[in-house]
């Protein structure tokens, strides 16, 4: 498996795993959601704003990571290259 | 009086358009070619492109959808803006790369990439389309809200304006101006969001309503209790006899005898714990005879008529306050958790005071903030306090959904087509996540901001946003609704241009086998798109009455069943065949469209049908339609397997 792809599934991993966190807590124990532990904003405020940052933030991981050599041999858009009339 | 046809609004909202309508015109000059008309010739620039991700993305159903539904139920619509987002993280870490290396122009390029084969272009052709129309339903209805109290025309005028601009804007440039359009309207969004949210921070919160509140007193006392503010307690009599006759009754009637004749006020009795009765104040609407009547008066603005007023008040803040001031981001959240909100249903059940017509008391409900903040208080969420096993299933399996429908969406996919490399691909989605995240952070802000702004419309959610505009200046009103109608204009354009590339690509040349070349390809899907364009204006206006956030969950169901697992196996499991892809798409389509159908939400809200119990256990497929689409897939090509070629 190319490496692009592996740190692709690995962070996705990650993040899926708190996702689930996410959507569990709301299913079966919301009310867990309605504690407030910071500055008296709840669980449920907190959790989701972090869920948000937390994309931004493996999304700049994978893209700082990624390496480019993969993509010289593999572009295979032969037609890209002829058609192009701009 | 909530809307007022202002001319600064019409000024502002011509501009917008016309300068996007301009821009097409302009752009349009390039593209001549099919690669130029589906693709921008693979030259958009990686940072323009994210934008346009966002500018795609960020449909009606979230700009008006969300922030109506937080702005009325509190929490619970932002756990779409939170699915939404995640939805992105499949498209970012899984999907993106291997649909730039693999396909051209559309989704079925990609699908089809190892095979060559008739029957997943067909197949996924098809689901491109349904999914399309699907999303397209919401976004036309959305745009008819908007015209309607911006420019003063009827709803289907608004559908049709929508309809013809963006088939000029599709027609005359394909992706180029498309594209264009949809950067400028996903950055002005979120420019314009982010002021929004900073204006209301400095605006702070205040307890402040224009609907009186009366009471406490002992329930015997009230026919009395309040002749000194010259409210006369209406008696039980007449068509109220038997709904209202009663100290369990929910609603009082009064009247004031300065008032002009006919003018009524409905009250809703809240009983305290002490036994003493509080009236609040409620808005009466009727049909009578196919007129709106407003508390017994007919709807007008001049002598001896009235209006339904605005709402959205904070009934008490922490320490009996008045006002805040300027408040910080999470300052304004603890405070709403700590005060009372006065949010606003409705109740339909309430007799008219002319028979066999139609009446809607609007009445105050006033819930403590801790209660507006957490999930589960709108009635399709509220099943994750109860403990019936579906109704907890229905709320995982829509949750699952908005996460898988993302990286389904073809609309969204054609976007990897547009740049150059896989590495541009993965730059764009990155810009794409940073935008539509900070977004979704301010939905928040929005939707409480407009719940506090005093200056809601009770009979509609979709128009929180340009209202709570509204609630700070005239002119940013004016700017709000030509984006959220640009809003509609850029995701409108992507999805009838997805459309025509299905239709052309996938149907026309790969299916059909029409030996056309390029002009004629442009030319055909140039036709698709207006034949789909008119398709839609037809729902939009057929489909008047459906909430625009409504469909939209739905959309990402049937996209993530009919599209995700065959794209997941195609690049994950090498004994796939096209068998069993051309299986999984039309397994996944039809199993979670029929799903909806015959699910209990929509019997209630399409098919008008009240008390329906439907026919499927719970109305969100995903959680059962997703895993079939890839058992189905999985059986398929385990049984086609060695005949693939």
């Amino acid at each position: 498996m190319h490496f692009n792809m592996k740190l692709g599934l690995t962070l996705f991993a990650i993040y899926l795993l708190f996702y689930c966190g996410f959507v569990f807590i709301n299913t079966f124990s919301p009310q867990t959601m309605e504690q407030t532990p910071i500055e008296g904003v709840n669980v449920a405020i907190l959790y989701g704003f972090a869920l948000i940052v937390s994309a931004f933030a493996l999304a700049l991981i994978y893209g700082v990571f990624c390496r480019p050599e993969e993509e010289v041999n593999s572009t295979s858009d032969p037609v890209a290259t002829t058609k192009g009339d701009v | 009086m909530i809307y007022d046809v202002s001319p600064t609004a019409i000024v502002v909202f011509l501009l917008f358009v016309g300068f996007t309508l301009g821009l097409s015109f302009w752009l349009g000059r390039k593209a001549k070619s099919s690669e130029g008309y589906f693709a921008a010739h693979g030259q958009i620039p990686w940072f323009v492109n994210g934008v346009a991700f966002a500018g795609d993305y960020l449909s009606a159903a979230s700009f008006l959808g969300i922030c109506g539904m937080i702005a009325f139920y509190g929490y619970d619509g932002f756990l779409y803006s939170v699915g939404f987002l995640a939805g992105w993280i499949v498209a970012l870490f899984v999907v993106a790369e291997p649909m730039k290396k693999l396909g051209k122009y559309t989704f079925a390029d990609a699908l089809d990439a190892k095979f060559n084969s008739k029957g997943i272009k067909l197949a996924a052709g098809i689901s491109t389309l349904a999914v399309s129309i699907f999303y397209l339903i919401p976004q036309m209805v959305g745009a008819g809200v908007l015209i309607q109290p911006l420019l003063g025309f009827p709803h289907w005028v608004g559908v049709l304006m929508v309809g013809a601009v963006v088939i000029t804007i599709v027609v005359t440039a394909g992706m180029v101006s498309t594209t264009y359009v949809q950067f400028l309207k996903g950055g002005l969004l979120v420019v314009f969001s982010a002021i929004l949210t900073i204006l209301i921070l400095n605006r702070g919160l205040e307890t402040k309503s224009n609907f009186k509140e009366l009471g406490p007193v002992a329930w015997d006392a009230l026919e009395t209790a309040f002749a000194d503010k010259e409210i006369e307690i209406l008696p039980n009599d007449g068509i109220w006899k038997d709904k209202l006759d009663s100290d369990q009754r929910d609603y009082v009637v009064s009247r004031n005898p300065n008032d002009p004749p006919g003018k009524i006020t409905v009250w809703k009795q809240v009983k305290d714990a002490n036994n003493l009765v509080r009236l609040l104040e409620c808005q009466l609407l009727e049909t009578r005879a196919g007129k709106r009547y407003i508390n017994g008066l007919p709807e007008g603005t001049g002598e001896g008529q009235a209006q339904l007023e605005p709402v959205g008040s904070l009934s008490k803040l922490p320490d009996d306050k008045t006002e805040t001031g300027p408040l910080g981001a999470f300052g304004f959240i603890k405070t709403i958790q700590n005060s009372e909100v006065k949010l606003w249903r409705d109740d339909k059940k309430f007799p008219s005071l002319k028979n066999g017509d139609k009446a809607t008391v609007y009445y105050p409900k006033l819930v403590p903030g801790s209660q507006v903040l957490r999930p589960g208080e709108h009635p399709k969420f509220a099943g994750i306090r109860r403990d019936g096993i579906f109704d907890k299933l229905n709320f995982l399996s829509l949750m699952l959904a908005l996460f898988c429908g993302t990286a389904s969406l073809p609309h969204i996919l054609i976007r990897y087509y547009t740049v150059k490399d896989a590495a541009s691909a993965r730059k764009s989605t990155i810009v794409g996540i940073a935008s539509i995240g900070f977004f979704y952070v301010l939905t928040l802000f929005l939707g409480l901001g407009a719940m506090t702004s005093g200056a809601m419309d009770v009979s509609s959610s979709n128009m929180a946003a340009p209202l709570l505009a509204k609630s700070i200046s005239p002119l940013l009103f004016a700017i709000i609704s030509a984006i959220a109608f640009t809003t509609v204009l850029g995701t409108v354009s992507g999805l009838i241009l997805a459309s025509s590339g299905a239709v052309t690509h996938d149907l026309a040349v790969s299916f059909l086998g029409l030996e056309l070349d390029d002009q004629a390809q442009v030319r055909l899907a140039k036709i698709a798109s207006v034949v789909v364009g008119v398709i839609a204006i037809a729902l939009g206006i057929l489909f008047k009455g459906l909430n625009v956030g409504y469909l939209v969950g739905w959309a990402f169901s049937v996209a993530a069943s009919a599209n995700l697992p065959a794209l997941v196996m195609l690049l994950f499991w090498k004994k796939t065949t096209k068998q069993g892809i051309i299986a999984a798409v039309i397994v996944g389509m039809v199993s979670s469209l029929a799903w909806i159908l015959l699910s209990q939400d929509t019997f209630k809200s399409v098919y008008g049908i009240a008390d329906a119990q439907g026919v499927v256990p719970f109305s969100q497929p995903g959680i059962v339609t997703i895993p079939l689409g890839f058992l189905t897939l999985v059986v398929v090509s385990l049984m086609t397997g060695k005949s693939k070629s």
